[in-house]
This record gives structure tokens, C-alpha cells and sequence, in this order.
């Protein structure tokens, strides 16, 4: 198996974005991600999205974006698993370079949700369709049901599930292409409108347009650019029952465990290795769950260390220095990918105000629906 | 979502039909056609009882436009007698009146309606005891 390296990245900003199409974004991601590669062509194009179908009715989306980049009659296809299409795209892209197969691939992720659809539910869409949507559960609904949980086994408050959506408003205030880059306060989160009790808005992550993309290529072609490049050094991905209530305990993430066991182990590298982390804050209840799965703090301990702040950008492990999804903005295709550009930023020193200093070692996380799929990457500077 | 596929579920929504593997005994609603505890691909139909408990659960503010005229709504993941968990709302009850471990019954009642034609959806919500 060959070592895969990330030579360019590029993202667009976050937000609602009226001006421009879904085509519009995913180019301007591409071409960005590209130049910063400093190459000419690219020889297969991966998309990760999740539903362009219900939010703009258009599929076919590996096709429409490899012509509109102008890349010629490439291979090119499109990826999904809900809400980690983008972590899973990069897998697939990763395994296409480790086998051979190609070059240089421009991995992709990219959606577009405010051009009128239902989002709610849209997004409900990867729940169980027939058991839980049908009782007209929501993804909001279905992570109140996880906090009310977790609160009622360990103890988790109120005020620590607010504590994460304030650090990551003060994380995401320092990144230039976040939705919401101000901050907020504990009381501001908790006096929020509900949502689904116990969340409120400022709980949840926002309705976004966006995409963001990488270059992949061969550590051993990365390696003759001269420049720095960030090396892929783990993967990991699993699955989990699609429906909440299938599982032994609904406060478990268990694909969010194994797959993260499966990056440490062909990274060789342990969570205390760690220096930052990308991860799947959709709600700030996710953040709890899965630094706890990932093994930065024990099962039910995830509420106390983050309103010690441990995992602010000055903490022992500072997780979601982009402002996350809460604050950076959720286009949910386009999150996978927007992880990794934030931690090749922060690997190469390039990520301004919320720099790590001296960061070697990253990891991002991405998850689909309440955790039914999850895919954990690991990532090392080399120069 | 089609009405062959709301004719298909009528067993589960209508009658609680769920399937009990012959090998190891784990019962599975909705039904399998392999079992998720030992793999085995032999099962037989079992009625589930009504009575179960909350798990936990929350209150939807914020609903899917199928659903919008009936906030605010609960719903809670409710296990039945240990045997399976599942998704339902919680009716003629106050949020406040909700508590993990509060025992409940699954009734028979209109869930939403369906398509341009409204045809009415009906299956289990449960009531607390």
C-alpha cells in the first residue's frame, strides 16, 4: 500500500450563500484546493454529499462536478452516508491513492440547504425512515434524546452542554470563513428558544451552504514538490444500528469508538498522542459523547472536562479549533472535508489567531445520523 | 412515502408484530430476516405486549412540515419489557409530566397523513399509566 499525502486544500466560506449554486461552490472549493497543489490535472474526482437530491433536486453529482471543474473525461462519483459523506469521500479517495489506482484525486464534500427545501426533513432522512421519522422524531429530537440520557446516567448539566457551544463560538470568532464567527455565552445558549428540550438553537449547528476540498496524492510525489504536505497516517471507519433505539445504550457511540480504535491502531498512535481534533458537533451533546469515545476523557466525564476547559485552544486537548460545526456552519457533505482543511491549516501553521502551537498530530471525526456511521482520519505534518 | 410501503408496515404499526429468533431467542422489531444477536435466519412471528417504560425522551418544537401542526409533541424511546425498544410519541400528557423510567402503554391512534390525497396514517403512540 502506497502513503497517501494531502498536497492542496480549499474551502469557501460558510453561510448562506444565495449568489451561488450548488455547481458554483463545489468549483470554487476544487479550484482553490487545486492551485494550492500547484498541479495540472487531477485523474478521479470523489464527492461526498448528502441529499443535493432533496435540497436542489439535482443527483448525478460526481458527473456534474467533474464537468463544470473542466477535469475532462475523468472517473468521478459521488459518495454518501449521511452526514460523514465528506469523511467517508476522503476514505475512498485515500484507498485509491494507497492501491494505485490513481495520481492525484481531488476529494471533495459539498451541499447546498438553503435553497427552500424541507431541511428538517431532509435531514430526518437518515434516521430510520419507517421507525423513527415516521413518529416524527428529528435530528435535533433524536440528540435531546441522547442528552436527556446521558444527563440522567452521569450527571452531565445543563450548563456543560452550553459550555461546549460557547468554546466553540470562541474557537470559531478567530475563523475567517465560519457562519457565526461571534461569540456567545453560557446563559445566551441555555435561554435560547428550545429546539427539542433539553437543546435550544444555540445548542444545535446551523443550516448551511459550503464545500471544501483536498488533493490527494503519493507521499512519495508529495515528497518531490519541496514543500510541506500533511501524510494521512490513520483511517478508521464503522457502523452502528441506523435507529437510536436499537441500541443497548443510547449514550454509546459505538461506531464513533471503533472506528477511532482503528485509526489509532494503523497510525500507531494513542488518543494522549493527540495535539487537536476536528470533531462531529452537530449538537453539543455529540461533542460530550465523542471526545468521550474517543478516548480524550472517560465514559461520562465528557461534560465536567469541557467546562473545566480542557479542550479549548489553550487545553489539554483542544477540540474544534475551526469553531466546529456549531459555529464554522454545517453544510453536512462539505463538514468531512472542511475538518481536514482546518487541521492541514493548524498542521502547517497556518491557522492565524487559533494556531496550536508546535501541532504535529491531528485527528478529525465525522458521523452520520445519531452515529449509525462514523470515520475517524489522523494526520501527521511532514516537511 | 408510498402507500405499498404503509400497507407493507401494517403488521408492525397496526398489530405490534415482531420476530423471535428460533435459535437464540432475541426478538426483533421490526422483523429480521437475520438475527442480529447470533445470525441465525429462522424466526417466529410474537406479539409484543403494550405496557413499557420511557427511556428517555424530549419534546419536538421544531417539526418536519408533515408534522408541523401538532407542536409541540413528545416523544420518547420506550422499552418493552426488555424485550425490544422503540420510537413513539407520548400523547395526552404535559412535557413536564415525562420522566425517564415512568411506566406507559402503547395505544392505537392517528399518526400524520400522507401525500397530496391525506390518507391517514395510523400506528402506536403510547400513554403514560
Amino acid at each position: 500500500m502506497k502513503e497517501v499525502a494531502i498536497i492542496g486544500y480549499g474551502m469557501t466560506q460558510f453561510g448562506e450563500l444565495w449568489k451561488q449554486s450548488l455547481r458554483d461552490i463545489f468549483v470554487e472549493a476544487g479550484l482553490k484546493a487545486i492551485n494550492d497543489a500547484g498541479i495540472e490535472k487531477i485523474d478521479s474526482l470523489i464527492v461526498g454529499t448528502m441529499t443535493p437530491g432533496l435540497f436542489v433536486g439535482q443527483e448525478h453529482i460526481g458527473a456534474l462536478m467533474a464537468d463544470y471543474l473542466g477535469a475532462g473525461p475523468i472517473p468521478a462519483v459521488r459518495v454518501e452516508s449521511a452526514c460523514c459523506s465528506g469523511g467517508m469521500a476522503l476514505r475512498q479517495g485515500f484507498f485509491e491513492i494507497a492501491c494505485g489506482a490513481a495520481d492525484y484525486v481531488l476529494v471533495g464534500g459539498v451541499e447546498k440547504m438553503n435553497d427552500g427545501a424541507d431541511v428538517t426533513y431532509a435531514l430526518a432522512t437518515a434516521s430510520d425512515q419507517d421507525y423513527e421519522a415516521y413518529h416524527g422524531i428529528t435530528f435535533p429530537g433524536l440528540y435531546a434524546m441522547i442528552a436527556r440520557a446521558h444527563m440522567h446516567k452521569y450527571g452531565t448539566s445543563r450548563k456543560q452542554l452550553a459550555a461546549v457551544a460557547v468554546k466553540n463560538h470562541r474557537n470559531g470568532a478567530l475563523n475567517p470563513h465560519g457562519q457565526f464567527p461571534h461569540e456567545v455565552t453560557i446563559e445566551q445558549v441555555m435561554n435560547a428558544t428550545l429546539v427539542a428540550d433539553p437543546l435550544t438553537v444555540l445548542d444545535s449547528s446551523p443550516v448551511s451552504d459550503g464545500a471544501a476540498c483536498v488533493v490527494l496524492t503519493t507521499v512519495e510525489q508529495a515528497k518531490k514538490t519541496g514543500k510541506p504536505y500533511v501524510k494521512i497516517i490513520g483511517s478508521g471507519a464503522a457502523t452502528d444500528t441506523l435507529a437510536l433505539h436499537q441500541r443497548v445504550d443510547v449514550t454509546t457511540l459505538n461506531a464513533v469508538k471503533v472506528s477511532g480504535k482503528k485509526a489509532y491502531e494503523m497510525a500507531g498512535v494513542k488518543p494522549s498522542d493527540i495535539q487537536l481534533a476536528e470533531v462531529h458537533d452537530c449538537f453539543t451533546i455529540a461533542e460530550i459523547c465523542i471526545i468521550e469515545e474517543l478516548g480524550f476523557v472517560d465514559k461520562g466525564q465528557g461534560g465536567p472536562f469541557t467546562e473545566q476547559g480542557h479542550t479549548a485552544l489553550e487545553g489539554k486537548i483542544p477540540v474544534n479549533t475551526s469553531g466546529g460545526l456549531k459555529s464554522k456552519g454545517h453544510p453536512v457533505g462539505a463538514t468531512g472535508i472542511a475538518q481536514v482543511v482546518e487541521i492541514c491549516e493548524q498542521l502547517h501553521g497556518k491557522a492565524g489567531k487559533r494556531q496550536i502551537k508546535d501541532a504535529k498530530i491531528g485527528l478529525t471525526q465525522n458521523m452520520g445520523g445519531t452515529g449509525a456511521s462514523s470515520v475517524v482520519h489522523i494526520f501527521a505534518e511532514q516537511k | 412515502m408510498p402507500s405499498p410501503g404503509y400497507r407493507r408496515e401494517m403488521p408492525q404499526r397496526y398489530r405490534l408484530e415482531a420476530a423471535k429468533c428460533r435459535k437464540c431467542g432475541s426478538v426483533f422489531f421490526p422483523p429480521r430476516l437475520i438475527c442480529a444477536s447470533c445470525g441465525a435466519k429462522e424466526f417466529d412471528k410474537e406479539v409484543l405486549p403494550e405496557n413499557g417504560k420511557i427511556v428517555t425522551y424530549t419534546t419536538i418544537r421544531v417539526a418536519p412540515t408533515q408534522f408541523e401542526t401538532q407542536v409541540p409533541y413528545n416523544i420518547a424511546i420506550i422499552d418493552i419489557e426488555g424485550k425490544v425498544k422503540l420510537t413513539a410519541q407520548v400523547v395526552d400528557c404535559r412535557p413536564e409530566d415525562l420522566e425517564i423510567g415512568k411506566p406507559v402503554r402503547l395505544v392505537f391512534r392517528k399518526l400524520s397523513t400522507e401525500g397530496h390525497t391525506g390518507i391517514i396514517c395510523y400506528g402506536y403512540k403510547a400513554v403514560l399509566v
